[in-house]
């Protein structure tokens, strides 16, 4: 038997604030999800249905937009986020070194997550640190100038 | 940003940042002339002269499409009759690979953005201004919600701004990361809650933009300009520039330069001004093999082109785009093929799938300059190339996004055919032969 979702009152409390910034609900589909992920990591099927309850819309326009962006999750991920940049100044100045280091080190591919839930490995655009490349970026902290030796150490601090 | 001798006559976007990197606050930014633009404003101009003001300057958007600001004001300003509310959105997307110069102007010095936004908030009667920055950017949401609550506090936003019965108030709306948020209409559809498919044009926004309403879209170095041009006239603005485009830019090179990094430098300055005098040339063992004038959407340009003037007339001439002006080096020993199939990656995975040329032709072009890398390609692979890069030209797709793409792919095939015809493998061509008896050309 599956046990219903529920948004929390602090969840519900932090979508309301919101309406008022904007002429209709819709527009605060985004940053609900994003609300609801925090704390969860990820959206869930009911989570869709909830924040569609919330807002007054759709459930299918929800997932249309949750869907849509990359950072909003549609599966479950591991407590820490790993996005390391692909982008083309970083392509010359050696990713690839970096995500094999972080493939070799996690021992998962990307789009996948290690098995005691601890990371999830994902590519980003551009994370307009050029000057400083190559860079990753763990849950909300930029690293720039990166070396494959320097990941195995970063990684530790992450639990 | 290097230290170099920056002055408020000169460096009107940078002059003010400090040597230590850290965010400069209300206090110093007032103290170094901050806010300054819009009490002369609020007190002594009408909204039309800020307009014209801005149309004088020949203020260009700072976006990369380079379209002039003050006409995109005055296209707002002709719906006078409407008694719609309108919105003046700051386009803080910046996700376009190799483009880092927002992210320098939002962290460091985010008071001259808001400032921007007031004015031409006040230019254009909007009382409602959204900062729609891309969910990456964290550092810079939170030194943007900090310094929006400093300027309410100072009496700069909100409610009756200076006493003038003028009421602004700028919303942070963040993204969630999607490439394609940074064209304006699908933009305004993301905040909208919509999926962020770009809209068809016309009707323009400054019609019928976010909810209807018309809605002005500026970029975040656009707003940047606007307070230094009220402060200091049209005469000064148009004397920093060294060609026909007004004022200065945030140029910069990036790649195996020794020295990379971004800097605010009048327009008509010359690539090589740039990648030897302040990104101190290329690395040692690392020679100058094609440069990009302004990210990853631009078509590439050779050393010979190193003494083109940086402005968007000149790099139009040489067969390229200004974009962004932030420039990036191949260096020597980077195969051509691989860097383009790495750009068109990226184009592929953004492609919001909208329009079918391409949903459904950079994925294709992708597949193709993946076995040309791996040295599998067939016969025809680069003339397949060339021919996508025609049905996805301009006019073709529903936006530019295609467009942009193809820049860089059509422009590697021009200089550096011998490298994508490398990459055809021998077996395939004497395939060929066997089967239909052809010769390979």
């Amino acid at each position: 038997m599956s046990i219903k979702f529920q948004l929390t009152n602090e969840e519900i409390n932090e979508i309301e604030k919101h309406k008022k910034d904007y002429e209709n609900f819709r527009a605060i589909s985004i940053e609900a999800l994003k609300i609801v992920q925090k704390k969860r990591g990820w959206i869930s099927d009911q989570a869709i249905y909830a924040i569609a309850e919330i807002l007054k819309i759709n459930p299918s326009e929800v997932e249309g937009v949750a869907t849509f962006y990359s950072q909003i999750f549609r599966q479950p991920v591991g407590r820490n986020i790993i996005r390391y940049c692909d982008s083309v100044v970083c392509f010359l100045t050696g990713y690839k070194a970096i995500k094999i280091a972080l493939e070799d080190f996690l021992k998962i591919k990307i789009g996948e997550t290690t098995q005691d839930n601890r990371f999830t490995l994902l590519p980003v655009c551009c994370l307009g640190n050029c000057d400083k490349a190559p860079t990753i970026m763990i849950n909300e902290d930029t690293y720039s100038f990166l070396t494959p030796e320097s990941i195995p150490c970063l990684l530790e601090s992450y639990k | 940003m290097n230290k170099f001798l920056r002055i408020a006559e000169t460096h009107p976007l940078t002059w003010r940042l400090r040597d230590d990197e850290q965010t400069i606050w209300i206090k110093e930014y007032c103290n170094k002339d901050g806010y300054k633009a819009l009490k002369k404003a609020l007190k002594e101009m009408l909204p039309e002269d800020i307009i014209n003001t801005i149309k004088e300057s020949g203020l260009k958007g700072r976006g990369g499409a380079g379209f002039p600001t003050g006409l995109k004001w005055s296209l707002m300003s002709q719906n006078k009759l409407s008694i719609n509310r309108r919105y003046l959105v700051c386009n803080a997307d910046e996700m376009e690979p190799g483009t880092y110069k927002d992210r320098l102007l939002i962290e460091k010095i985010p008071h001259q953005l808001i400032e921007g936004m007031v004015l031409a908030a006040y230019a254009l009667n909007v009382s409602r201004g959204y900062i729609f920055l891309r969910g990456e950017y964290i550092q810079a949401e939170n030194i943007l919600k900090k310094s929006i609550q400093e300027a309410i506090n100072f009496g700069y936003v909100g409610s009756n701004i200076l006493g003038s019965n003028f009421n602004f108030t700028i919303i942070l709306h963040t993204g969630a990361g999607r490439y394609i948020c940074g064209e304006e209409t699908a933009l305004i559809n993301s905040l909208e809650g919509r999926r962020p498919n770009p809209r068809s044009k016309p009707p323009f926004p400054a019609v019928f933009g976010l909810w209807g309403k018309p809605t002005c879209v500026n970029n975040v170095e656009t707003l940047s300009n606007i307070p230094y041009i009220l402060l200091h006239g049209i005469n000064w603005y148009k004397n920093l520039s060294k060609s026909v485009d007004a004022g200065t830019k945030l140029m910069g090179f990036s790649g195996k330069v020794k020295n990379p990094g971004v800097w605010e430098l009048p327009f008509g300055t010359t690539a090589r001004e740039i990648l030897e005098d302040y990104a101190c040339g290329m690395k040692s063992g690392f020679f100058l093999k094609a440069w990009q004038p302004g990210g990853a959407g631009t078509d590439f340009l050779t050393p010979a082109d190193l003494d083109i003037p940086m402005d968007f007339n000149n790099i139009s001439k040489a067969g390229s785009r200004l974009g962004t002006a932030l420039a990036m080096a191949v260096d020597n020993k980077t195969n051509i093929v691989s860097l383009v199939h790495n750009i068109e990656k990226f184009f592929a995975r953004e492609s919001c799938g909208l329009c079918t040329p391409c949903r459904d032709g950079l994925p294709w072009i992708v597949k193709i300059l993946k076995s040309l890398e791996k040295r599998q390609g067939h016969k025809d692979d680069v003339y397949t190339l060339e021919r996508l890069c025609i049905h996805l030209s301009p006019g073709k797709t529903f936006c530019a996004h295609a467009p942009g793409a193809i820049e860089p792919l059509q422009s590697a095939i021009k200089y550096f055919r011998s490298e994508f015809e490398a990459g055809i493998s021998k077996k395939n061509i004497d395939i060929n032969k066997k089967i239909i008896g052809i010769q390979s050309n």
